[in-house]
């Protein structure tokens, strides 16, 4: 306001050069240009080009070339030939979430509040298992779950399995797979929520009388909402879409989605059929997002 | 009773630590495998304690070609995602100006879109337009979607710098570019630092894209998923160990620096910040 002042009494500030004041509007559109072509480029032309590949005559092939008859029609046909993997991916995905959840909200919980001065430590070994291959740690789960190993070795001596019993190549070992794969991208978010929860919110419930569960659901769990919803977002997004527990841990008869348009990209080489489940892969997605979304009831998360 | 007591207590730190056990473990069994002489080539079970892995890591020898790729695709995509992600969080952060709603939803959906998607969206375009697929189209699939790392990242860091730094720099009459060299960038630098080792360990480890986009390239984790099938040579594990060291150092380090830094703010006395209580 007292900048403005001296305009109004009719001394005007002196005004910048035109030259200067144009580079100054310019310049976030020339910093922006290059990142946002990239993206432009390689992120949203390729989206549309997936999205008239899936629309493709199905009969064409990769060396005598597609023709486009949009063909509307290769969406209901993927749907009928491969709606047990769509089903099975967010069955699986869904599954490895309720895990999840139930593993990671009490470590998000204790680090956040409890752990005093460990709390950096702690929040280290949350994220180390990302500091090796994602492959590599995958094929590790192989090791523990083999039928020689002393696991498997375990749960047959005290029969919660039988004695010709496996863990290797079960859907239960896909879903173990998702839920440790993807638990740090639950745990962070949720930790950054219940980090700035006040102790003495806890505290004043008490007084109130209320039991620690109904503390929990009352001042808890609200408060961190806002952290379990990026949280499970995170974790959804890339566990459904995941083919690499599925293809080391399980057999073709836990194949999720991903593994048929892996298949159907790099080994059948239709690709108006995977480009069509791809669409539909992202299409669920966005629907299940959204629908959570609106439920959870906090969009500013987006 | 006093068990009880004791357990209602701590009840929540002892599932924690459990949880945090499930995570550690096949990091430890990764470790213990690379001391592994398997009993043959298709088996993943311990076996028997040998140093030759670790002693001669390059046995294999298509597996350290595969590291080495992988080096430099990373190198390449962490230096231009790093530039291209830290130019936008400036704009974004410093600078008001029209369409900038749609910018942050370019650089928030590759973030929420499902890997595959962008992998097979990408092969699609190549294909469509005849680029042949290899080094350099993997290096491009990864700086697309390491840019909006980059950018959430730096923009962080930015928007949590006190400005008043800079204008006192601009009162004691440096020009802008003096201001940036001497003041901005040194304060930033952690942050774009952070970035680009984000945007390294993405790239490093990234399968799903890479696999629809590389040809006949083989990146590490493309090798890892190949010897799958064939038989994993215990050298893998050697390289998952020697990685996870590596980035606990890395880690280590940083901390040691960031203790030491915000001993010296504390000597330097209370930095004046003031915090708005919305």
């Amino acid at each position: 306001m007292t900048l403005l002042a001296p305009t109004r009494a009719g001394h005007p500030p002196p005004a910048p050069p035109a030259a200067r004041s144009g580079r100054r509007r310019l310049l976030p559109y020339l910093l922006l240009l290059p990142g946002a072509a990239w993206l432009l480029i390689f992120f949203g032309v390729p989206l549309v080009q997936l999205a008239a590949a899936s629309l493709y005559d199905p009969s064409g092939s990769l060396s005598t070339g597609y023709a486009m008859t949009w063909a509307v029609s290769n969406y209901p046909d993927v749907l009928q030939a491969y709606w047990p993997q769509f089903l099975r991916s967010f069955g699986y995905a869904g599954l490895a979430l309720v895990l999840a959840l139930l593993l990671g909200y009490p470590l998000a919980y204790a680090i956040a509040q409890k752990a005093g001065r460990w709390k950096n430590l702690l929040l280290v070994c949350v994220v180390a298992p990302m500091f090796t291959s994602f492959l590599v740690r995958t094929l590790a789960w192989k090791t523990i779950l083999s039928d020689n190993g002393a696991l498997v070795g375990l749960l047959r001596d005290v029969h919660l399995l039988a004695p010709d019993g496996r863990l290797l190549a079960t859907p239960f070992a896909v879903v173990l797979g998702l839920t440790y794969n993807f638990l740090p991208f639950l745990v962070l978010p949720l930790y950054a929520s219940l980090e700035r929860l006040d102790p003495r919110l806890l505290e004043a419930a008490t007084d109130l009388y209320a039991s620690p569960v109904q503390a929990f659901r009352r001042v808890t769990l609200p408060l961190s909402m806002p952290g379990l919803v990026a949280g499970t977002l995170l974790f959804f997004i890339p566990a459904s879409g995941d083919y690499i527990n599925a293809e080391l841990l399980g057999t073709p008869n836990e194949y999720m989605i991903g593994n048929v348009i892996d298949s159907a990209f790099l080994v059948r080489l239709d690709y108006p059929q995977g480009a069509a489940l791809s669409f539909l892969l992202m299409a669920a997605i966005l629907a299940v997002v959204f629908g959570y979304l609106r439920r959870a009831g906090t969009e500013e998360v987006l | 009773m006093r068990v009880s007591r004791w357990l209602a207590d701590r009840w929540v730190m002892i599932v924690a630590l459990l949880v945090l056990g499930y995570l550690a473990l096949p990091i430890l069994v990764v470790a213990a495998l690379s001391f592994n002489r398997p009993s043959s080539r298709l088996s993943y079970d311990f076996n028997e304690f040998t140093l030759d892995n670790w002693r001669q890591p390059c046995a294999t020898s298509d597996m350290c070609d595969a590291v080495v790729r992988s080096v430099q695709i990373g190198f390449i995509a962490t230096v231009v995602a790093t530039v291209l992600g830290t130019l936008m969080a400036f704009a974004l952060v410093r600078h008001r100006f029209r369409g900038r709603s749609g910018i942050n939803v370019l650089i928030f959906l590759p973030m929420a879109t499902p890997e595959l998607v962008m992998g097979t969206s990408l092969l699609a375009l190549f294909v469509s337009a005849g680029v042949p697929q290899g080094f350099w189209t993997i290096v491009i699939a990864h700086v697309m979607f390491c840019v909006s790392f980059v950018v959430v990242t730096v923009k962080a860091r930015l928007a949590g710098m006190d400005r008043r730094l800079e204008e006192a720099a601009m009162d004691l009459y440096a020009n802008e570019w003096q201001t940036f060299r001497r003041i901005t960038l040194p304060l930033v630098l952690p942050g774009i630092v952070a970035a680009a080792l984000l945007a390294f360990s993405l790239s490093f480890d990234d399968f799903i894209i890479t696999n629809f986009n590389a040809g006949t390239t083989v990146t590490f984790p493309m090798y890892v998923w190949g010897a799958a099938q064939r038989g994993i040579p215990p050298q893998v594990n050697v390289i998952g160990t020697a990685m996870f060291a590596v980035a606990l150092l890395l880690v280590g380090l940083s901390s040691l620096r960031g203790r030491r830094a915000r001993r010296a703010n504390l000597l330097a006395g209370p930095s004046g910040h003031l915090r708005r209580s919305s």
